[in-house]
């Protein structure tokens, strides 16, 4: 059971998930990742000078004043980029000088005032379910879920409505400048969406949730497709399974909500590190590695198959093979072991010869190697280049490919040294 | 001595902040050109589990136990941040944004973890992380000197490497230096000073400290070691006067006044420096305005007199500014500063060229037609590079180019003539 608050902070979290995820991937894709960190810092000044002029905590002048700071914290950052300082560090200089800034007024004019940095700065999303927004008496619900459900029917809106302007930014703002898009206007756009849904988001839930959200689910999502569209999807979705599985965690652990949902979240980009179908680590790994493989079995028997043509006896050992292949031992007798596996050589005594159908195979792999020397002796390859060539190519090329090969080489008998060109099947 | 100077406890949190900023300032500028000024931000965050780490692993809530715990969780941030850009397709900026905002995360949950826990409040941790220089004493200084000397040794030693890997890390890799193992290291070299930063100032203002000085240095030089030495400089300067002013007035917290004063020396740096500021570089712009309103301004009477057919036509000002499309106000300033030279005469507010006048005015017209005709006829001329901000065009094409054109000028009948009379006529 997880009782109704429980499930209103789960919803408030995937909503607040989602709305970072899905500007999240714009950040990642024009590398202004840190920039959700920038805001949710320098907008200190902003709050507290709020404070100070309205002499109260109510919310909507901190979230005004944190508002006017995140946008101008998105321009100073622009304009110093334009002035000639580097991009990371026009971040840095300003988030940090307006935070100090924040600190210093803080503590010399709001001290022990009723302003708390941590519960100002840093609202805690299990507190959400208690701040209820009330309509004509009734309650409707914590004012966060609202708040930051229409947070993400803004972000959903307005990036729809331009989406073909802000993609084409994303990737190639040079190209967009070229076609007439406005990019300076879209960037002020999409940071003015950034800062209005950090600073929504974190007076609620808390400043790390946002931060992690604005960069995890983006970061995942890019490791997981190519296209936009889908990132986006993947980043929403991501956000909202870590907020759901970050709650089940904190609550077993008894522990930080947010801190957990992060954490989680950070889980599921581990994942797609190591385990993405087209990026992950441990999956190219696992592709290089089979690949390797059956270059290896590829090799043993290409060189089997070239011995019975020269008349030698049928069986070998895994020293023989070893010496012919240049191979170290123990990588002959396991690609040997191997083979026997698959059925494609039969082990005798101490030795292997060839299946059937391992022979089968030997001779198509023959007739590939024997068809693309031919092939690059007509481009006219000087000919004692041909055989190492073909070594490398050989392991690439399919069934249609040689019979293709066949065709433009004219069915040749024989490869260039002289030597026969199985024929298929045979 | 002043007697606020006089008082230990101020010499030493004066002393550590110097020293911080010193280090910081140097190893910030390698960072800097690296492109990973945040990454002191990054591993600011990513200590806070270590810190709650050592402390659920040992119970004792020690200096030396959180430094350790501080400075693991920081390298093994640095890794992640390696690993990831080295091994996919994520850049710098969102691996820096993962590690710290994940590490961040798990920092508190254990942070949470030990709070909720029976080992009692979580007092000391959270004062490591954000920072007190307020009270900082001898032995804190004394492991803050250490490491400020070795990050400084260090960057001197290995300033030749380091200097390679922020310009050229394909070329280091090309002559076998591993560029792998040079960023471990500048990684290692910042972990440190960020781990025994943090007490003195907190997260934050430790990731300024490693940004704002080597960014304000960056304007004054194009030298690695110039800047090197002004951004240690500067980031010494700001710790001093961040911990001096934070003892002039009460509740004023030492680390946020350190930032603010490294912030106002970025300030002063983008705003004064020479070539690289904003106002060196507003007054080249000036400078160009002004040189191309004169040119238009002798372009304007030149060609007015050659369309009147009489080099001695004498115009208004209004009258040319019609013609010649031209701003009236801006015109008359042009062809006040021209009189002031001696290039044109006034009688009756109606203007026209001395002789002198005609002759720069010449040059300036040929040139800027030469220069109309290479435009036009770029692609079959063949010279593909040019530096377009040449004064005059014989500098900077070739002399047979320069024929070809004046040939074309010809052939579109713009070549400008020089006046036969030259000479002074009469005074």
């Amino acid at each position: 059971m997880i009782g109704t608050s429980g499930a209103w902070i789960i919803l408030t979290g995937a909503l607040v998930a989602a709305s970072c995820g899905f500007l999240g991937c714009f950040l990642v894709l024009r590398r202004l990742s840190l920039l959700g960190d920038a805001i949710s810092h320098a907008v200190l000044p902003g709050i507290v000078v709020a404070f100070l002029l309205t002499k109260s905590t109510t919310s909507l002048p901190m979230f005004l004043g944190a508002i006017i700071l995140g946008l101008l914290t998105a321009f100073i950052v622009q304009s110093l980029a334009q002035g000639g300082v580097q991009g990371d560090a026009a971040i840095g200089v300003t988030f940090t000088a307006l935070f100090s800034l924040g600190v210093v007024l803080l503590s010399r004019f709001a001290y022990g005032k009723d302003l708390d940095l941590d519960c100002v700065l840093y609202g805690e999303i299990a507190y959400t379910p208690f701040d209820t927004l009330l309509l004509g008496g009734k309650s409707l619900g914590p004012r966060a879920a609202w708040v930051n459900g229409g947070l993400l029917l803004l972000n959903v809106l307005v990036v729809g409505l331009l989406y073909k302007e802000l993609k084409i930014c994303a990737f190639d703002p040079e190209m967009a400048t070229a076609v007439g898009v406005n990019v300076a206007l879209m960037h002020y756009l999409l940071m003015g969406l950034v800062s209005v849904t950090t600073v929504g988001a974190f007076d609620s839930v808390g400043a790390i949730l946002v931060v992690a959200m604005l960069i995890v689910p983006g970061a995942t999502a890019y490791l997981l497709t190519d296209r936009l569209e889908h990132m986006l999807g993947i980043a929403m979705g991501v956000g909202a399974a870590s907020s759901v599985a970050g709650y089940f965690v904190a609550r077993s652990l008894d522990c930080s909500i947010a801190g957990a949902m992060a954490t989680v979240c950070g889980g599921f980009f581990t994942l797609a590190f190591l385990f993405s179908p087209s990026h992950g680590v441990v999956t190219r790994n696992v592709a290089q590695r089979r690949l390797r493989r059956r270059v290896a079995q590829e090799d043993v028997l290409l060189w089997a198959g070239r011995r019975l043509e020269a008349g030698q006896t049928a069986a070998f050992d895994a020293r023989d093979l070893s010496r012919g292949l240049e191979w170290l031992l123990p990588d002959a007798a396991a690609a040997a072991r191997r083979l026997t596996g698959d059925g494609l050589l039969a082990a005798r005594g101490e030795g292997f010869s060839l299946t059937e159908r391992g022979a089968a195979q030997a001779q198509e792999l023959i007739r590939r190697h024997r068809l693309y020397e031919s092939y690059l002796d007509d481009l006219g390859y000087a000919t004692d280049h041909l055989h190492a060539a073909a070594d490398r190519v050989e392991h690439h090329v399919s069934a249609e490919m040689t019979a293709a090969l066949d065709v433009a080489t004219r069915f040749p008998d024989r490869d260039p040294q002289g030597k026969p060109i199985p024929r298929s099947g045979s | 001595m002043p007697d606020w100077l006089a008082d230990s406890n101020t010499q030493w949190v004066l002393a550590g902040c110097v020293l911080l900023g010193i280090s910081s300032g140097v190893l910030g500028s390698f960072a800097l050109l690296r492109r990973r000024s945040l990454m002191g931000d990054a591993l600011a965050h990513a200590a806070l589990p270590g810190v709650c780490a050592a402390f659920l692993i040992t119970g004792t809530r020690s200096l030396p136990v959180f430094l350790i715990g501080a400075l693991i969780a920081g390298l093994l941030g640095a890794g992640c941040i390696q690993a990831i850009t080295r091994h996919s397709r994520i850049k710098e900026d969102a691996a820096l944004g993962l590690v710290l905002s994940v590490f961040f995360g798990f920092g508190i949950v254990l942070l949470t973890l030990i709070q909720h826990s029976d080992r009692g409040s979580q007092a000391g941790l959270d004062k490591f992380i954000f920072g007190q220089a307020a009270s900082l004493i001898g032995t804190d200084v004394q492991v803050m000197a250490g490491c400020a000397a070795v990050v400084c040794i260090a960057s001197a030693a290995l300033f030749k490497e380091f200097k390679l890997l922020c310009f050229d890390a394909e070329f280091a890799r090309g002559i076998g230096f591993s560029a792998t193992f040079l960023d471990g290291l500048l990684m290692l070299l910042i972990v440190l000073a960020v781990v025994i930063g943090l007490q003195a100032v907190g997260v934050v203002l430790m990731a300024a400290m490693l940004i704002t000085p080597a960014a304000a240095a960056r304007f004054w030089t194009d030298r690695l070691d110039a800047m090197v030495w002004n951004a240690g400089l500067i980031g010494g300067l700001s710790g001093a006067l961040g911990a001096l002013l934070s003892t002039l007035a009460v509740r004023m917290p030492t680390g946020p006044l350190i930032v603010l004063a490294a912030t106002v020396m970025f300030l002063i740096s983008l705003v004064f420096a020479p070539r690289r500021g904003l106002l060196s570089k507003a007054a080249r712009l000036l400078a160009i305005r002004s040189q191309v309103a004169r040119e238009n301004a002798l372009r304007a009477l030149y060609e007015y007199a050659e369309a009147a057919g009489a080099w001695d036509v004498k115009v208004s000002r209004d009258e040319l500014a019609a013609v010649k499309g031209q701003n009236p106000v801006g015109l008359a300033a042009q062809i006040a500063r021209l009189e002031r030279e001696g290039l044109v005469v006034t009688h009756d507010g109606r203007s026209s060229l001395t002789p002198e006048g005609l002759r720069t005015a010449y040059e300036v017209v040929r040139n800027h037609r030469l220069w109309e005709m290479f435009l036009m006829y770029e692609g079959q001329l063949g010279a593909d590079h040019v530096d377009r901000d040449a004064d005059f065009i014989e500098h900077h094409l070739p002399r047979a180019t320069v024929a070809e054109l004046e040939r074309l000028l010809r052939v579109h009948g713009l070549e400008p003539e020089l006046p036969p009379s030259v000479h002074p006529v009469a005074a």
